[in-house]
């Protein structure tokens, strides 16, 4: 994107200094409106339960080792992988890629000095943060052992965990996501650059966009079903449990609609960031824009419409399983065409092998095995022997590790100079993507052949011919474990000893690349013009000399 | 593929759906994969290969292959709801044999009145179906090698259908998570030839069948008070039973039901929410107070007046 100087002019002292110079003291941060500082407290919350998750993760799959479990009591495993399912869902998976690269870059990508609502924003993170200790007290005074999916009436009227408490957390949490979607919904309507056509958003806007519709419509449905999942576990009022009149099936009913959309919620800004990556990377306009859009915008639209195929067993009606079946894989093909786009958008182009490009291609590969291994789960007598399985577990993983975790480091990478001013050591990023790709495979690999062979989910002890995959997958997990904690090192080095980086390091497109890295408080210096759709990539030699800063 | 045996008639079936998805999967991947190792090779950013000019028409490319993906999914849709669609029809003259499931062990009740608890014991080559309840949360009846799987709710009789093809044990898994002790509610099914599950019913003899058990309690709770059959007065007018197990009831509000086990089951635990027509709620209600194993016999029973009318 190409931006023409407009005549605004901003006072001297704002130029020269950068967001994150703009205050030092713990109050300019915890009270501010910058959605670049709150991006930044999101980053740091974000990160603190991705690995409380994937610590949950790490003793799970040390239970596994042994057929009798390791850790010896199955109250213990049941609450852990309730953990897991819980932290990494609703305090990391949801909120990870909008609240902080969304957060950050919306506004710059669209050539805004911030979000519509600057105070909602600031809001939202305490809601979050609220919502996040609220849960993790019930998680640590004892813990809840019904999994993530809170199934009635189990959750109601027969576990001893604290249910309630964390249901409570997840409801406050809720109005944080539902806060932000109509943050992002209003900001991406009213302040975009004057140019900036809705054809002229970068995918990334589009996928956020979808994402918030997601966000505004389907949370106040899981707030309504955990109002009322409370409500009959702490005065007996019947709705799901038969013994006092309700209907169990009205719980999964009401969770899945949710809860499905929910998985695109997680996805799609993965789809967004690694449509942003390629064409970077690959130096070539992304194939099939409008195809692209519209296919975010179909996924968005579908997702609420197939929520059925989580029940495929529960005793719903034949002809419902049949409709959801089809439904499921109406929405598989909108996800089979971006794959086939990001292929597209590689062919005669000019790839670099930097880091974030590593991980948008290793993001296509895994992705693409979840994806193929979702028909599986969709193609209902296949279902019924698959579902509950390893299979189903591996299945997801793919789609939630594979897909949106690598594309959320891929994200993390391509933006970080932007955000932080510093280069992070390209080496050791290079190696942690590789490390990252083969760790997860041989975690979760094993995991759809435990499948197949029967090996039901949430067991904390198994059949002894299980434990050679079991064994397999838990030594995965230690490499996975291990890759991870890389890019925590190397990327807090960088932040005191990384190179600092130029306004432009990838010679992306962009608006926010059109700024200094990192950004000063008000973002531009003076408000971009914009002429010509995203992704303006020229073949090398036809391509201008990097742009520089406010030229 | 053959660490899991393959024991029932529809096994072989999904077991064919799964190798052509499987094949289909790794044509995907191996057209992904080859694309994307080819354009990552041959367009390296060093790389002096000409790239030619630019196709600009995407659209052309972007039609067939989402016709083409559309395609294949519609096809593996039409294979596998077919299947399921078989799975759960099962024929009418199955062997009906009742499991209640509770925290954490599966209770099996056979009609001649044998009892398992956390194992089950089928006649080769016969259908079998099962009429699954539960006495707490939800449950799942799960055996691998017959490919079978069905959540199993309390407050429901949910049933499951499936031809055991070859002899053997096979393990039975709980498949929904249901607390504390869910990896340890498992068992094993047992599939017998016909003479060897006639000699196993033989060497585990009942005091009574289920038909007969439930006509105990039949007594014991005073149905007969009100539900009297023949010629005796009753003391409240109350629906008859006899061939009632399989007819359309009209209810009182105009709608239409069919008695079926589900039915039976219901009208002893919440009477009130389904009243024949022409009748009072008078019945009280049995919910709490009639364990469902129990439930089973009364059921039992009451479909067992319908099989001797006319």
């Amino acid at each position: 994107m190409s931006a023409e100087t407009a005549d605004i002019k901003i006072p001297a002292a704002a130029i020269d200094r950068s967001y994150l110079h703009d205050g030092t003291s713990l109050k300019s941060w915890l009270l501010t409106t910058d959605h670049k500082r709150i991006a930044i407290l999101y980053f740091a919350s974000i990160t603190a339960f991705f690995f409380l998750g994937g610590a949950a993760a790490a003793l799970v799959r040390l239970n596994l080792v042994t057929p009798q479990g390791l850790l010896g009591s199955p109250e213990t495993y049941n609450r852990l992988f309730t953990l897991h399912g819980v932290v990494m869902v609703w305090f990391f998976l949801v909120p990870a890629v909008p609240v902080t690269l969304g957060n950050f870059i919306i506004p710059l990508m669209i050539g805004a000095r911030d979000l519509a609502f600057p105070r909602l924003n600031l809001f939202s993170w305490y809601l979050f943060m609220l919502g996040g200790a609220i849960t993790l007290w019930a998680l640590f005074i004892g813990g809840v052992d019904t999994g993530w999916t809170f199934y009635t009436p189990l959750s109601t009227a027969y576990s001893k965990g604290h249910v309630a408490l964390a249901a409570v957390g997840i409801f406050v949490a809720g109005f944080s996501s539902i806060a932000t979607g109509l943050n992002f919904i209003i900001t991406i309507h009213r302040l975009r650059a004057p140019g900036l056509t809705w054809y002229r958003l970068p995918v990334f806007i589009w996928s956020m966009y979808s994402l918030s519709v997601l966000l505004v419509l389907a949370t106040p449905v899981l707030a309504i079903t955990l109002l009322l999942m409370l409500l009959e576990r702490l005065f007996h009022i019947g709705v799901f449990d038969p013994a006092v009149g309700g209907d169990p099936l009205l719980f999964q009913h009401l969770f899945w609609f949710y809860s499905h959309p929910a998985v695109y919620m997680m996805i799609l800004p993965g789809f967004g960031v690694v449509s942003e990556i390629i064409p970077a990377f690959a130096r070539r306009p992304i194939f099939g824009y409008k195809f692209l859009v519209w296919a975010s915008v179909t996924i968005a639209v579908l997702s609420f419409f197939v929520w059925g195929h989580h029940m495929f067993v529960a005793g719903t009606s034949v002809y419902s399983a049949v409709l959801f079946s089809i439904l499921s894989y109406l929405v598989a093909v909108p996800s089979a065409i971006k794959v086939f786009n990001w292929l597209g958008t590689l062919h005669k182009g000019y790839i670099h092998f930097d880091a974030p490009m590593l991980y948008a291609l290793g993001f296509i590969g895994l992705f693409t095995i979840g994806g193929v291994t979702g028909l599986w789960v969709a193609a209902l007598a296949a279902d019924v022997h698959l579902t509950q399985t390893y299979f189903v577990v591996a299945h997801f993983h793919y789609i939630m590790v594979g897909g949106m975790v690598s594309a959320y480091f891929g994200g993390l990478h391509y933006w970080w100079p932007k955000i932080t001013g510093r280069m992070y050591p390209e080496a050791w990023a290079r190696i942690a993507a590789l490390v990252m790709f083969i760790g997860f495979n041989l975690t979760f690999f094993p995991q759809f052949i435990l499948g197949y062979l029967g090996m039901p989910r949430r067991y904390a002890t198994y059949a002894p011919e299980f434990q050679v995959l079991n064994v397999l997958s838990s030594a995965g997990s230690t490499i996975l474990a291990a890759a991870y904690l890389l890019p925590l090192a190397y990327l807090i080095w960088s932040l005191l000893h990384g190179k600092r980086a130029p306004q432009n390091p990838w010679r992306a497109t962009g608006l926010e690349w059109q700024t200094p890295s990192p950004p000063p408080t008000v973002n531009f210096i003076a408000t971009p013009h914009v002429t010509q759709g995203p992704y303006a990539y020229a073949p090398p030699a036809e391509e201008p000399p990097p742009r520089e800063a406010h030229e | 593929m053959t660490l899991l045996p393959s024991a029932s008639a529809n096994a072989p079936e999904v077991d064919r759906l799964l190798w052509a998805l499987l094949a289909i999967s790794l044509a995907v991947l191996a057209l992904v994969f080859a694309l994307l190792l080819r354009y990552i090779t041959r367009y390296r950013a060093n790389s002096p290969i000409n790239r030619g000019v630019e196709s600009k028409k995407s659209w052309i490319f972007e039609s067939v292959w989402t016709g083409a993906t559309l395609l294949i999914f519609l096809g593996l849709f039409v294979w596998g709801a077919n299947l399921y669609v078989r799975m759960f029809n099962p024929p009418q003259d199955a062997l009906r044999i009742y499991v209640v499931a509770k925290q954490w062990m599966w209770k099996v009740e056979h009609p001649s009145g044998q009892r398992e608890i956390n194992a089950l014991h089928i006649p080769l080559n016969r259908a079998i179906q099962l009429i699954m309840t539960s006495e707490d949360v939800i449950h799942d009846f799960s055996v691998p090698a017959f490919r079978i799987k069905h959540d199993v709710l309390p407050g429901r009789y949910e049933t499951l259908g499936f031809t055991a093809t070859r002899a053997g044990t096979y393990p039975l898994y709980c498949t929904q998570f249901c607390g504390v002790n869910h990896s340890m509610m498992t068992g094993e099914v047992v599939a017998l030839p016909p003479a060897q599950f006639a000699a196993w019913l033989a060497r585990n003899p009942v005091a009574d069948d289920l038909v007969g058990e439930g006509r105990t309690l039949y007594m014991r709770y005073g149905c007969s008070g009100c539900h009297a059959r023949g010629a005796e007065v009753p003391t409240v007018r109350a629906p008859p039973l006899e061939g009632l197990y399989g007819r359309a009831v009209p209810l009182n509000d105009g709608v239409t039901v069919m008695a079926d086990d589900r039915y039976l089951h219901d009208s002893i635990v919440s009477p009130g929410a389904q009243i024949v027509a022409g009748y009072q709620d008078l019945m009280p209600s049995y919910a709490g107070q009639i364990s469902e194993e129990d439930l089973l016999k009364l059921v039992s029973y009451v479909k067992s007046l319908s099989a001797k009318s006319p």
